[in-house]
């Protein structure tokens, strides 16, 4: 079956559906990482976008349910250049294409991707659609115009929890979990979208972590009287959560805070910073991130549309800890008085390098 | 972390010659070093032996030293050139092992010379098996169950305990030579001994059977702030049990998911941090269970290597560039990434298509050697193909390979294959079973079946078959019926078409299917705009902007070229290497590109070679990494327009396409096609000569074999047979008697395939001579004239020669001066000429005319000291010989011999006979003020270490019986002792030289293989006349070939020998610079 990716600008790109058929609108995003196809697929933050993988064979492992980043795929459509007929791994439980149709997604294949992706970089990311149904490209190109895009969106309601949880049980685990002798630290994770591998990472460094609503308030929280409180990652406008930004600013100094992507963009803003939209933003498994401090570089696993304005921030208040060596912009950050950080890419990897992984060890300690 | 500022001078390693595990990708990478490290002002000492490399030019180091590499040479340079640092990793396991035995004698530390990249220690954890293991459990990683053996005993004891099959791995040695894998106890101890052998501890690892598991490489980058990138992923198509330079390999990795994958990248982060190497570049090898993911480490390279050469390729991260910075003293932040300008090195390159490399094996030049794969290397080569998907790449790669496939086609058809051959054919590996697998699929074999028979994984199988499916869809939708008749539509449908070159079909694999011809296939595809685009190789997967113009082809929608309005030029590259075809024709290549830039062209460079330095996308202003075919170029050709394209320095490859692309319209420069036509035409060749008053061997040329037979004896033998349009003297015999005749024609003609056969008189014991020179098209001059040391009738490429020659006369060299212009104007050479003459009994013949570069042009470059192959390629361009400054033949003072490499030790039971068909990988050049000295060196660089006392045994056949006599006195007044068999022994006694003697092996006495096992015997000198007589003394040089004791067959090569041995007793060796040479 035929299927059109129409974009804001006029541009139409054709293949053929290997999913769901139907339409779906979103923001026409690419990412450059060779493996991990199923975590970037149901990683939360990707919620209102529409994913182009840059590399071209996709589908070759098949799915698992042990990788999944969430309960399912938070993608709005899926593009690619081949999908693998055959799914070649001990672990593989279902085909991708199978996957998507459960799943009601549309995925197309045998796309240009790779001109897709050129258009992105020079033109920047923008508003699409993804049909299987409607073929006129007059009425796809409107459809995309017309659509509401991300900026200003607040996307979190949509993929946040409905209800508190506690992290064990709910989370498949195919990782190990260590014993520890010591008290286990007590963690709450406000969910913007969290993924599961940053719950499994820190309940791997000894931590006790519930999972609470995006819109939880803070008295809510220091109720409980936890030992740090996580924010985590989450798709959209981090402008849009304002209710989230005002909560945070009353967590500060209160406890220990660690941030991840949008935890980390909505922390800039809490502390008086702004933030902007990328161009085509930071999409892969290979970015290098400097440690300002060490001059240490991590290959991180990026995946954000806005950053923090670095010089935004009041920086007699909060230290600049990381930066991406591609195009200088703010990786990482630090209050010089309260213990808070955060980073705009994830430690957690899933897909993508475990070099950042010290970084649940650094929260950890910093609850000591 | 910036720059060292304690070290000033560097001493490189090279590799040597081109053997089978070792090629043209470490000139590829110590070139880049070279230049990396004099950019930033560091000055660079460099020893090779092998001419033919970029790196030995004298403008790539400081000094350049083309001496032998052992330990006593690189010893001599440091006490001469007092480097203060030795940087080890870029010159292959010949570095390395030569920088371990500078440590280990304390040469290093007496000059106080300090290893960068890698140190002793680390590179002894890393190579030395036992060290290795501990280092691998210390680190909690799992490795396959093996035990060390360090005798035959121990080595029983362990295959008992872990039990067979086991794999034998020898420790210290190149290519995995000597290992193998055991079924049966009787083979473990012929592997195993053999393995004790070839170690140079005399160690090996009896390791767990962990065959068919899936086979993993990860190229890993480290710098002095232990900051490790991994550079690339690569996957091999065959399992575990295939040596990974003789698998077919994929990059990036295909069926690994992001878990398994970056528990991979952790281990080898960990382990490069473990093994401590430094800075630079390693490439650590993993196998993994496909039933549950056990992934165990196999082994490390503490250094750059074939596969980081193909990383680079396939990335555009240049990894030997980056490992030099990072060697002195450089972050990996600090250095920019080449091809993005903006972002830096510290990253992981991601790609967005799919690179196959499918090794190229010549097993047809050993017929005695079977064509089966296992842990010990066998091809001599590789290509590697782009694609966007596994299947277009898979198929590139395929017709990439030049063995006569255009992808996966159907040389033979499947269904005159029997079931137990393609059962056979699957599950031994074997050189062409990727095309069983093919012909199984096609027979209905289904993808489980072949994978539980080849262990390869079933994504490559599925990929297999949707090729043969789109196949048959393509005959299908070509054929209509029409009145009951089966009648073939002239066109195929445009979307089918479209699809089929997606999935990577030439066009002549579509003719083929499609009863049409490759030319009608192309303009059908023109005509519906079926054309090839070009994208680019740009390390980022089109994240950010790329600046450097590297290319391949794929069939989608938008072009990223941007042909330039400058005058520009391209040049064919000489693809997969072979015997035959190797580093030569890209040195040449290079030069062309070198010289043209410098005239102010743009410069086009298509290859499909990764290992090479044509194939570096800093050479030429553009690179295409594209397969040699009609088809491939001339995709290039209609969308960059070039002023000219030269054929004529990447030997047979592009010059076999020549005719076609002129007819195409493709400007072809230089000598015309027309000349090239009738110098390979033997008919149109000898009207010339005849015409130009030039001596001939007699000779006749026919299809037939009856006609053959009258020839042959019309001439009187021995003749010369062989079929004509092919290199390297494939399928050349000489023949005695008729016999033989009837059998070499055979196979002569399978080779040849529709060109005639060639029978020429053999003038035995004639000398050979070979002459390279340069044309402008009007006056041309000699560039050097080399006399063999191997009488002719042993092809030119495996011959020693001598430059300039040492014994023919004045008027014998005056006349193949005078045969080599008139011949050159006759053709109207615009570049390069090779003439191979013979001369016998003052008569000068002319045997062959190569009107393109020669294997001998870098050798003769180097020992003239001036660059034939830039100045020919400037002749090409217009310019005159008087411009260029090159009018008259240069004369020099020193002597230069280049001696070949033979890869006997990698086919046993072959023999080492030379004969007219070329069998050497590669070449090492000795250079000295005498010839014996020279001599002496060039066999010390070829690993054939002449003895300066001992045991030496002769047996020579009759006719050489008058020479010996005087070889043995000298070798008898040297203090040499000397073993003969009956015959030789009665002409040594009747002239009073002493011998023991000993019976032949053939009347059944095994004393002289007794002593020659135990190292009683130093050096051996065997001539054996007949076929009789050759398989009987055929054991004694099998043991001299498994033992490294020199073998010399042909009794010029004994007379020289004499000679070096001579030289060397009488001084010790001097070393001196290319720079020295040539101020």
């Amino acid at each position: 079956m035929k299927a059109f990716i129409a974009l804001e600008d006029g541009t139409i790109f054709k293949g053929i559906s290997f999913g769901a058929s139907g339409e779906r609108l979103g923001e026409v995003v690419f990412n450059t990482s060779m493996t991990g196809y199923q975590e970037i697929m149901t990683d939360p933050s990707y919620k209102g976008q529409i994913v182009a993988m840059t590399y071209p064979l996709i589908g070759n492992y098949g799915i698992n349910q042990y990788d999944a980043e969430s309960s399912g795929p938070k993608i709005e459509g899926f593009i690619i250049k081949e999908n693998s007929k055959i799914a070649s791994n001990f672990r593989s439980e279902k085909s991708l294409g199978q996957y998507l149709k459960e799943n009601n997604i549309i995925g197309i294949e045998n796309v240009d991707t790779r001109s897709l992706t050129l258009h992105i970089r020079t033109k920047g990311a923008m508003k699409g659609i993804i049909s299987t149904i409607d073929l006129n490209p007059k009425s796809l190109i409107k459809k995309a115009k017309d659509s509401p895009g991300l900026i200003g969106r607040d996307l979190v309601k949509e993929v946040t929890c409905k209800k508190t949880y506690k992290a064990e049980g709910t989370i498949r685990k195919n990782l190990q979990l260590k014993t520890y002798s010591l008290k286990l630290k007590k963690v709450i994770a406000m969910d913007f979208g969290i993924k599961y591998n940053i719950l499994r990472c820190l309940m791997d460094v000894g931590c006790d972590v519930t999972v609470v609503p995006g819109d939880t308030k803070a008295k809510d929280i220091l109720a409980e009287n936890p030992d740090g409180i996580f924010l985590s990652n989450g798709p959209g406008d981090p402008a849009a959560v304002t209710y989230a930004i005002e909560e945070i600013k009353k967590l500060l100094g209160k406890k220990p805070i660690f941030g991840i992507c949008l935890g980390h963009q909505l922390l800039g803003l809490a502390l008086g910073g702004k933030t902007y939209k990328l161009k085509f933003g930071h999409r892969g498994a290979n970015h290098p991130v400097k440690d300002l401090k060490t001059g240490k570089i991590d290959i991180t696993s990026q995946n954000h549309g806005f950053c923090v304005d670095m010089n935004s921030l009041n920086q007699d208040e909060v230290e600049l800890t990381h930066i991406n060596l591609n195009d200088d912009t703010l990786e990482g950050m630090r209050h010089k008085r309260f213990p808070v950080f955060s980073v705009q890419y994830h430690p957690e990897a899933s897909p993508g390098p475990h070099d950042s992984r010290y970084l649940f060890k650094r929260f950890v300690e910093m609850m000591e | 972390m910036p720059k060292r500022t304690d070290i000033h001078k560097i001493l490189i390693i090279g590799s040597g010659p081109i053997i089978i595990g070792q090629a043209c990708e470490f000139d590829y990478s110590g070139t880049q070093a070279c230049k990396a490290l004099r950019e930033e002002g560091f000055e660079i000492v460099l020893i090779n032996s092998n001419p033919a490399t970029i790196m030995t030019d004298p403008e790539t180091a400081d000094i350049t030293y083309i001496e032998p590499i052992t330990p006593e040479f690189v010893e001599r340079i440091i006490a001469k050139e007092k480097p203060d640092a030795l940087l080890p990793t870029l010159g292959g396991q010949t570095a390395l092992n030569t920088a371990m035995k500078l440590q280990e004698m304390g040469v290093l530390d007496k000059y106080n010379v300090k290893m960068i990249g890698a140190d002793h220690n680390a590179i002894k954890k890393a190579e030395d098996r036992e060290c290795f293991k501990n280092a691998m459990l210390k680190i909690g990683l799992d490795l396959p169950e093996s035990e060390m053996a360090y005798n035959m005993e121990e080595a029983k004891k362990a295959m008992k305990k872990i039990g067979l099959p086991v794999i034998i791995r020898p420790s210290f040695t190149l290519g995995g030579t000597g290992g193998g894998i055991a079924y049966a106890e009787e083979e473990f101890e012929k592997i195993a001994s053999l393995g004790l052998q070839n170690s140079m501890i005399s160690e090996i690892l009896i390791e767990e059977s962990i065959l068919g598991w899936k086979e993993y490489e990860l190229e890993v980058m480290r710098d002095k702030l232990d900051n490790v990138v991994i550079v690339c992923s690569i996957e091999n198509l065959d399992p575990i049990g295939i040596h990974t330079g003789d698998s077919i390999t994929v990059a990036p990795i295909q069926t690994l998911t992001d878990k398994e994958y970056q528990k991979m990248r952790d281990a080898s982060v960990a382990i490069i941090r473990e093994i401590g190497v430094e800075t630079g570049g390693s490439n650590i090898q993993f196998a993994v269970n496909p039933k549950d993911g056990r992934m165990v480490v196999i082994e490390m390279n503490p250094r750059v290597s074939r596969s980081s050469a193909l990383a680079s390729k396939a990335t555009g991260f240049p990894i030997a560039k980056i490992a030099a910075k990072l060697a002195v003293g450089y972050r990996l932040d600090e250095i920019k990434n080449d091809i993005t300008k903006i972002t830096p090195a510290s990253f992981e390159p991601t790609i967005d298509y799919c690179v196959v490399k499918i090794p190229r094996f010549t097993f047809e030049k050993f017929p005695e050697a079977k064509d089966v794969l296992g842990i010990s290397m066998k091809s001599v080569g590789e290509t590697m193909a782009i694609g966007r998907t596994f299947k277009e790449a898979l198929q590139k790669g395929l017709r990439g390979l030049e063995i006569g496939h255009a992808g996966l086609d159907n040389k033979q058809s499947y269904k005159n294959i029997t079931d137990e051959k393609i059962k056979h054919r699957l599950e031994e590996p074997n050189a062409s079973r990727i095309f069983y697998i093919k012909y199984a699929l096609q027979k209905g074999y289904s993808v489980g079946e072949i994978h539980k028979l080849t262990k390869i994984d079933p994504w490559f199988l599925e990929n297999i078959k949707d090729i043969v499916e789109m196949e048959k869809e393509i005959v299908k939708g070509l054929r209509l019926k029409v009145k009951g008749k089966i009648k073939r539509k002239s066109a195929i449908k445009p979307e089918a078409l479209l699809k089929a070159k997606q999935y990577g079909f030439s066009d002549s694999q579509i003719a083929e299917l499609t009863g049409s011809n490759e030319l009608a296939v192309r303009n059908y595809r023109k005509r519906y705009f079926i054309k090839a685009v070009f994208r680019l190789v740009d390390t980022c997967a089109g994240e950010f902007e790329a600046y450097t113009p590297y290319y391949y082809s794929t069939y989608e929608t938008k072009d990223e070229t941007t042909p330039s309005k400058k005058k520009k030029i391209m040049i064919l590259g000489g693809g997969p290497n072979r015997i035959g075809q190797g580093i030569e024709f890209d040195y040449c290549c290079c030069h062309a590109s070198f010289a043209l830039k410098e005239l102010g062209y743009e410069t086009i460079m298509v290859n499909s070679n990764p290992e090479t330095v044509s194939t570096d996308y800093d050479i030429s202003d553009k690179l295409y990494f594209e397969p040699l075919t009609f088809e491939d170029v001339m995709n290039i050709i209609d969308r960059e327009k070039p002023d000219g394209v030269i054929v004529q320095f990447g030997g047979q490859t592009p010059l076999n396409l020549a005719r076609k692309l002129e007819k195409a319209g493709a400007p072809i420069i230089g000598t015309s096609v027309k000349s090239i036509d009738m110098a390979e035409d033997r008919k149109k060749f000898s009207k010339l000569l005849k015409k130009l008053k030039i001596a001939q061997p007699e000779s006749g040329s026919t299809t037939s074999i009856s006609k053959a037979l009258k020839i042959a004896k019309k001439i009187g033998y021995p003749v010369l047979v062989r079929p004509s349009y092919v290199l390297g003297g494939r399928a050349m015999k000489i023949v005695y008697e008729e016999n033989s005749m009837l059998e070499f024609i055979k196979e002569a003609k399978e080779v040849s395939g529709k060109y005639p056969i060639l029978i020429d008189k053999f003038l035995e014991d004639a000398i050979e001579v070979d002459v390279d020179a340069v044309s402008d098209g009007n006056i041309t001059v000699i560039g050097g004239i080399m006399e063999h040391i191997e009488e002719a009738g042993i092809h030119s490429g495996d011959s020693a020669c001598v430059l300039p020659p040492h014994t023919l006369g004045d008027d014998i060299i005056e006349i193949i001066r005078k045969h080599t212009h008139a011949i050159s104007k006759g053709l109207k050479v615009k570049g390069l000429l090779n003439i191979q003459f013979a001369v016998k009994q003052n008569t000068v013949y002319v045997l062959e005319v190569n009107p393109r570069a020669s294997r001998t042009v870098p050798f003769v470059s180097k020992a003239i000291g001036a660059p034939l192959a830039k100045i020919a390629a400037k002749a090409m361009a217009g310019k005159t010989l008087e411009e260029l400054g090159f009018s008259e033949e240069k004369k020099v003072n020193h002597i230069s011999v280049k001696e070949s490499v033979l890869p006997f030790s990698r086919f046993s039971g072959v023999d080492i006979l030379l004969g007219p068909e070329m069998k050497s990988t590669g070449e090492v050049m000795g250079i000295d003020a005498s010839f014996g000295m020279a001599f002496y060196k060039s066999q010390i660089a070829a690993n054939q270490v002449l003895p300066k006392n001992g045991k030496v045994f002769i047996s020579v056949k009759n006719q050489d019986k008058r020479n010996i006599v005087f070889i043995a006195k000298k070798l008898e007044d040297m203090g040499f002792e000397i073993i003969a068999t009956k015959g030789t022994h009665k002409a040594l006694r009747s002239n009073n030289i002493k011998a023991e003697m000993v019976g032949k092996i053939g009347e059944g006495n095994s004393k002289i293989l007794d002593y020659i096992k135990n190292g009683v015997i130093k050096l051996i000198i065997n001539t054996p006349s007949g076929q009789k007589s050759q398989s009987d003394s055929k054991p004694i040089r099998s043991a001299a070939v498994m033992r490294g004791i020199p073998c010399i067959t042909t009794i010029s090569g004994a007379q020289a020998a004499v000679n070096g041995i001579e030289a060397t007793l009488k001084n010790d060796f001097q070393v001196k610079s290319l720079q020295e040479y040539f101020s």
